[in-house]
């Protein structure tokens, strides 16, 4: 049913590679890596390593070809076609997709459903949010890569019972435990290293050459060439025992070397056991041990390598599952999954998705120490709330720092935001009831809100993190890209208002549709002029009238969506017990 | 959103339609968690209009924080408790039978071994044990609550398997140290 598409040379892969030109074009994918030897400083590979990371968050930063700038919360890269974030770079990647989807489908996008490692923490989901935004896409949902996985293979093989997802990329290593059963997918936790994958395969084969043929410091065209000939290798030896390596650089030495499986085996083996004390503690989370896992499904390019396959089968007192792609099953799964949330299955042919949040979110507190707040492997979405007080009389204000990671030391944990609640009335200490709540969606995506409580008068602050990326900086970079494709900003947001519009009718009537007796008639004709209204609207190219009248009419219909939603939780558990009553 | 009615404001054993109880048929609440979640989940309204989505979200992390608070029969004793007048009062009452807290440190003390040791199998064993205990001490916590009604001692022990269960925490942070 669901189908990866390939691209006009009938390939299906789009390499993750995108390089930049003096002149400000950009390539991505085959024709991006043809450049990466020739020019590696402006060719940009794997930029999921960088996305949401700082600088000394990067393993090996100092073999890297690129110019990095330390910015905020992220690193930016210099290239010849200015500076880049992370975020805009891995933005080229989805719009070649959304280009590849587009011309395939005929026709705009509704929606996408954009993949992310499990153990992805939330600077780095938010970060690769706005790369979709700033691709142009409608997000429906970030869905965890393992989960995906699952949903794939689970439907695929009515699959039921307890399974592992082993998923090895190749920057990222996810394990997930996921309980499947008729109609749902529950992930009971989830664990990784989101630094760890095949291009550190790649580094130790790299490292192991240098040393072998005593090698000079390279230039970085020399290591770029090294480390395409090191994956090439590590390739190779997933089928065959040994992979000659035959290399003349551009210093005119020479490297003829043969690496084993034994010898590869050897130097990666700590890699590999980076790999089993995540998914000891996956399952130890879980509430689960070996024996319960009825399946592993292996996903990412990385399970080929047969020292993983050796390493998993031994942990897992079985032989892993390896009959799907494991470099396109996430791909399907997300495809399924995107079919649903649009709204294309019906219901009882449908499924429930229940993900958890990969790390504990927590608060600093006196002394540098971390007060977690929602721990994790927590099923999303979820909220919490915790109360804090003043320390001083007449305080009135309170910083907050929020962070990210299992660590009692907040300099041991990703710091997420920090913002300050102001407005306190004055008290004594201790006085203050300060009540911090944290809000997890069902993308994982985390927002904070601080209010204090004692006085009538509530202070409050919302803070959704963004990690160097404002609201107005995206805004900015969305105009930029549209100035370079030559596309008209204007036009173009006017038509996303005016699709958001008839999608917020087409909903509006199909809700009074199904369910206008719960509405008085005053209600009613509340909701009738808002829609008249906007549909008056949303044919011209008033943009803000377009958006008032959205406002207006969401605004006319919160107070019916609130009773739809109880009427329907009220419909399901009356069904409920009429079924048991008739049992 | 002040227009929850009772459905989203009331207690979580009346937001799945089930009798409050500790001796909670498991199966019953997954299956009556799954129907409300099947209808209320942010998936089911992905395509909906913002306000609809925003409401999904708040209703299934209601009915998620419901369905968790149920499930761990420690979180229910000490929800239920609450409910029924009689707080167990986690933070202030430290008050234990001298005879427990023998026990604890002695299963305490074989962990810090362990854990210095770097022994897994060890670890593993003591954790086991106290899975154990801790599945015997609900047994007769279901009895306190639902059968004799004695509240005073049901609180007593959800202090203690609250003792038992951080141990458990420990074992797991010390499992962590010694196989990463």
């Amino acid at each position: 049913m669901s189908v990866v598409l390939n691209d006009v040379r009938g390939r299906s892969l789009l390499p993750s590679v995108v390089s930049y030109a003096a002149d400000g074009s950009v390539e991505v994918g085959y024709s991006a890596e043809a450049k990466q030897s020739i020019d590696p400083k402006n060719t940009v590979i794997s930029v999921k390593r960088f996305m949401g990371r700082g600088r000394h968050d990067i393993a090996h930063i100092e073999t890297l070809p690129y110019d990095f700038v330390d910015a905020e919360g992220m690193v930016k890269l210099k290239t010849i076609a200015g500076i880049k974030s992370p975020v805009e770079i891995s933005a080229e990647i989805l719009k070649t997709l959304r280009n590849r989807a587009e011309a395939s489908l005929g026709g705009e996008l509704t929606g996408a459903v954009i993949t992310v490692p499990a153990y992805f923490d939330d600077a780095q989901r938010q970060a690769t949010k706005d790369a979709a935004r700033l691709a142009g896409l409608n997000v429906l949902r970030l869905l965890n890569e393992p989960t995906a996985a699952a949903i794939a293979y689970g439907l695929d093989n009515s699959a039921e019972g307890i399974y592992a997802v082993f998923d090895l990329g190749g920057g990222t290593f996810d394990i997930s435990i996921l309980r499947l059963s008729k109609g749902i997918f529950e992930v009971m936790a989830t664990g990784g290293d989101s630094a760890l994958g095949g291009d550190d395969f790649d580094h130790r084969i790299f490292c192991w050459i240098i040393e072998q043929a005593q090698l000079a410091p390279l230039s970085p065209q020399d290591a770029r060439l090294l480390q395409t000939r090191a994956r090439e290798a590590k390739e190779q030896l997933s089928q065959h025992g040994q992979a000659p390596i035959t290399v003349k650089l551009g210093s005119g030495e020479y490297v003829d070397l043969v690496l084993s499986t034994e010898v590869f085996t050897e130097i990666s083996r700590t890699l590999v056991q980076k790999t089993l004390a995540p998914s000891k503690k996956a399952l130890r989370d879980a509430g689960l041990t070996v024996a319960d896992v009825r399946g592993v499904v292996m996903v990412g390019g990385s399970t080929r390598m047969p020292q993983v396959q050796h390493a998993v089968a031994e942990l897992f007192k079985q032989e892993p599952l390896n009959n799907l792609d494991p470099e396109k099953v996430v791909a399907l799964g997300a495809a399924i999954q995107a079919n649903l949330l649009a709204g294309n299955r019906a219901a009882g042919d449908d499924w429930l998705l229940l993900d958890v949040i990969p790390l504990s979110l927590g608060l600093e507190t006196m002394g540098g120490l971390v007060e977690k707040v929602i721990p994790r492997n927590s099923t999303i979405p979820i909220a919490r709330a915790q109360e804090f007080t003043t320390f001083k009389d007449g305080q009135t204000a309170m910083a907050l720092h929020v962070v990210q990671g299992e660590r009692e030391l907040v300099t041991d944990c990703r710091s997420l935001a920090r913002f300050e609640l102001r407005g306190i009335p004055p008290m004594v200490a201790g006085a203050a009831r300060i009540r911090v709540t944290f809000q997890v969606d069902a993308d994982g995506l985390l927002s904070v809100t601080a209010r204090e409580q004692t006085s009538g008068r509530e202070a409050h602050i919302e803070v959704k993190p963004s990690y160097g990326l404002s609201d107005d900086e995206i805004a900015d970079m969305l105009k930029d890209s549209f100035s370079h494709a030559g596309d008209d900003a204007f036009r173009r947001a006017l038509r996303e208002a005016q699709v958001e519009s008839q999608r917020l009718i087409e909903a509006t009537h199909s809700a009074l549709q199904d369910d206008a007796e719960l509405l008085s008639t005053l209600e009613r004709a509340h909701i009738d002029a808002a829609m008249i209204k906007l549909q008056t609207v949303m044919s011209g190219d008033d943009r803000r009238a377009i958006d008032g009248a959205m406002q207006a009419l969401s605004a006319a219909t919160n107070e019916f969506a609130a009773r739809r939603m109880n009427q329907s939780v009220k419909r399901v558990l009356a069904g409920r017990k009429i079924d048991q009553i008739s049992l | 959103m002040t227009s929850f009615d009772l459905n989203f404001a009331v207690d979580y054993f009346t937001l799945f339609g089930l009798p409050r109880v500790q001796a909670l048929d498991l199966e019953s609440l997954e299956n009556c968690f799954r129907a409300v979640q099947a209808k209320v989940h942010p998936d089911k309204h992905a395509h909906a209009a913002d306000a609809d989505r925003r409401l999904a979200m708040q209703w299934a992390t209601r009915v998620n924080e419901a369905f968790q608070t149920l499930k761990s029969p420690g979180k229910r004793a000490r929800y239920l408790l609450e409910l029924l007048g009689h707080d167990p009062q986690i933070e202030s009452n430290t008050a234990m039978p001298a005879e427990f807290l023998m026990s604890q440190m002695e299963l305490r003390e074989a962990v810090m071994d362990a854990r210095a040791a770097a022994d897994e199998t060890a670890l593993d064993d003591v954790r086991s044990r106290l899975l154990n205990e801790i599945g015997v001490e609900y047994e007769r916590l279901a009895a306190l609550i639902d059968v004799t009604k004695d509240y005073t001692a049901a609180a007593d022990l959800v202090r203690q398997l609250m003792f038992q269960e951080k141990l458990l925490n420990e074992i797991d942070d010390a499992l962590e140290a010694v196989t990463a």
